[in-house]
């Protein structure tokens, strides 16, 4: 082939890969577009005052934001220890051990599984048993896809925690908890918080896993063994109804929850900037 | 040994403070130690726990329909003859049109981020692809629904209809009306939010290239595309691989954006436009209507297994290519 011919082919190239991010910018921007547009108009004080209201009233969907944080805040609660010990163990005590060795594998097939096998499982364990929907096992649903992130986030910072500072805490006689509390944990600070925030974000978007867990609420409720209402259940369930209003304030809630899910995601990334 | 610590002058060391008084940090430390392994158990019986549980609930319907539930293409609430077919064939298929869309653009778009863009862009760039992924899958759907469907409906199906329709053979992928949603559109929209997932593995798999590798092919002459096609993706090939099984995977389980998109239709049909249904979309559909102990719920739960099964197959596919990758 000629110098030429090769020349013009990698040129090509470029230009093609180079319009191909563009594509992806545009499809980032285009989907932002879209969510403002729709969205806005429709963000109005009622969003954040009035719960969800039959079609023709001015709802909002203080009920839903409201069931979301609490479900979320659970969620936070019960994942974030249980992920930070097991990610723990899998940089510190279990990382060679078989038991290590698997659970890395379990906790890779569990990060990128079908959120809605989450739902259905926590359907199969705790609704079904336990007298049906409720607030609680939509924030055990959330807390299951909340723990693999952490556990991900944390193995893989303390990982970058250097050896020689745990062995200069342990020749002073350090236990074990005193040197993963307060050298490695503080070492790795900051990588730890930005997977919290991560996984923070994901939960914030699920909307699969709560169907069958807290199922959704249009009245005004914070009780946990009630269904309970949530943004993405809302918003699905207005997106597809024939009134234009509901699809209206799903929209407004769309903006919403991408907004705050995209916000999360960009500080989190700074968090790690600038601590690292 | 805390002693030796308090005898040290000037070292600053409080006695007890680090080293603590034996009994009790032996104490602490073997609670300390058995929650970690406690918590690492935790997230292997976890798994164990959604297979055993969906197993458990689709057990009924497996029982019912025998192995045939995985062939049987009706689904039929009114006669409860309920079988996966048409489901497993719709995950399938729409997730292999997400990866047949995404894999070009990922490559493009990683060759773009890895050689091409100027560094200061490199960052900022690479960021905003991965917030794709961070858009919440209903959102996916929404977008999918009132802006991408009717596009499709006006401006590529029915010119996709008259043109390759009449073609033999392919032909059959091209017909019926042009509704807007269906396989290919679902397909098309989960491309886009498993593009950044392969896309992310590409750069990260790329990076690693030893620059010796490269810098001696451009010592030969090579062109920047050439040295990309011919020793940066060569050397990757296996975890490259395992990406784009990763963001197959990932595209098998997606649910709200297919719900909002695919037609749910339990019907089979070879068309690309016709309305179909994924496993995920049938449970999160038909889940509502199902009332509790009915044969229908457990045939859902059913399908749910045979999803996780899918996946797991998949993505423990996709680990060990792309770890075997990284030792080697």
């Amino acid at each position: 082939m000629s110098l030429a011919i090769r020349r013009t082919k990698d040129h090509a190239v470029k230009v093609v890969s180079t319009a191909f991010a563009g594509i992806a910018l545009f499809l980032l921007a285009w989907i932002l577009f879209t969510l403002v547009m729709k969205g806005l108009p429709a963000l109005g004080l009622n969003v954040f005052t009035k719960i969800t209201l039959p079609p023709g009233h001015e709802g909002g969907l203080l009920n839903a934001i409201v069931g979301s944080l609490i479900q979320i805040g659970i969620a936070m609660v019960i994942g974030t220890p249980i992920g930070l010990l097991a990610g723990t163990f899998l940089a510190e005590n279990g990382k060679t051990t078989k038991v290590g060795h698997i659970a890395r594998f379990v906790n890779d097939i569990l990060l990128s599984a079908p959120s809605i096998l989450v739902g259905l499982f926590v359907y199969a364990f705790l609704v079904n048993p336990f007298g049906g929907f409720s607030g609680w096992a939509g924030a055990v649903a959330l807390a299951i896809l909340v723990i693999p992130v952490i556990v991900r986030t944390t193995e893989d910072m303390l990982n970058l925690v250097p050896i020689g500072l745990r062995e200069a805490a342990y020749a002073l006689g350090a236990p074990q908890w005193k040197v993963v509390m307060m050298v490695t944990w503080r070492a790795a600070r900051a990588g730890i918080m930005t997977g919290v925030l991560l996984s923070i974000a994901r939960a914030a978007g699920e909307t699969a896993p709560l169907l069958f867990t807290s199922l959704g609420n249009n009245s005004w409720s914070t009780d946990l063994s009630a269904p309970m209402a949530s943004l993405p259940i809302a918003i699905y369930q207005y997106a597809g109804s024939p009134f234009d209003d509901w699809v209206a304030l799903a929209w407004a809630g769309a903006l919403l929850i991408t907004v705050s899910v995209l916000l999360l995601n960009i500080v989190s990334r700074l968090f790690l900037a600038r601590a690292g | 040994m805390d002693a030796t610590m308090a005898g040290l002058p000037g070292s600053g060391v409080q006695p007890g403070h680090i080293g603590d008084a034996k009994p009790v940090g032996r104490i602490a430390d073997t609670v300390f130690v058995s929650l970690l392994w406690g918590c690492g158990i935790f997230v292997l019986v976890l798994l164990g726990l959604i297979i055993a549980m969906l197993f458990e609930g689709g057990l009924p319907a497996f029982r019912a329909f025998g192995l045939e539930f995985l062939w049987t293409a009706t689904w039929n609430p009114v006669t409860e003859q309920f079988g996966a077919l048409v489901m497993i064939y719709g995950t399938i298929f729409s997730a292999i049109i997400a990866v047949i869309v995404a894999l070009p653009l990922s490559f493009g778009i990683a060759f773009f981020l890895t050689e091409i863009a100027p560094q200061v862009l490199r960052r900022p760039i690479g960021v905003a692809v991965q917030l794709l992924a961070a858009v919440p899958s209903i959102i996916y759907g929404m977008w999918g629904f009132f802006i991408i469907s009717p596009l499709m409906a006006a401006y590529v199906q029915p010119p996709l209809i008259d043109w390759l329709g009449p073609v033999p053979v392919i032909g059959a992928l091209f017909t019926g009306p042009a509704l807007g949603g269906g396989m290919l559109t679902a397909g098309l929209i989960m491309a886009v939010m498993i593009l950044p997932f392969i896309t992310a593995m590409f750069v990260e798999t790329l990076e690693s290239v030893p620059p010796m590798l490269k810098e001696s092919a451009y010592g030969v002459g090579g062109t920047t595309f050439e040295v990309y096609k011919n020793v940066s993706v060569p050397y990757g090939k296996t975890a490259m691989v395992g990406a784009v099984m990763l963001g197959l995977g990932r595209a098998l389980g997606e649910t709200m954006a297919v719900t909002f998109v695919i037609g749910n239709a339990t019907r089979l049909s070879a068309s690309l436009f016709a309305p179909g249904a994924t496993i995920a979309s049938t449970i999160a559909n038909e889940f509502p209507e199902a009332a509790q102990g009915s044969l229908k719920l457990d045939s859902l739960l059913a399908l749910g297994f045979i999803l996780f099964v899918i996946s797991f197959i998949v993505l423990a596919l996709s680990r060990f290519l792309v770890r075997s990758n990284l030792k080697s």
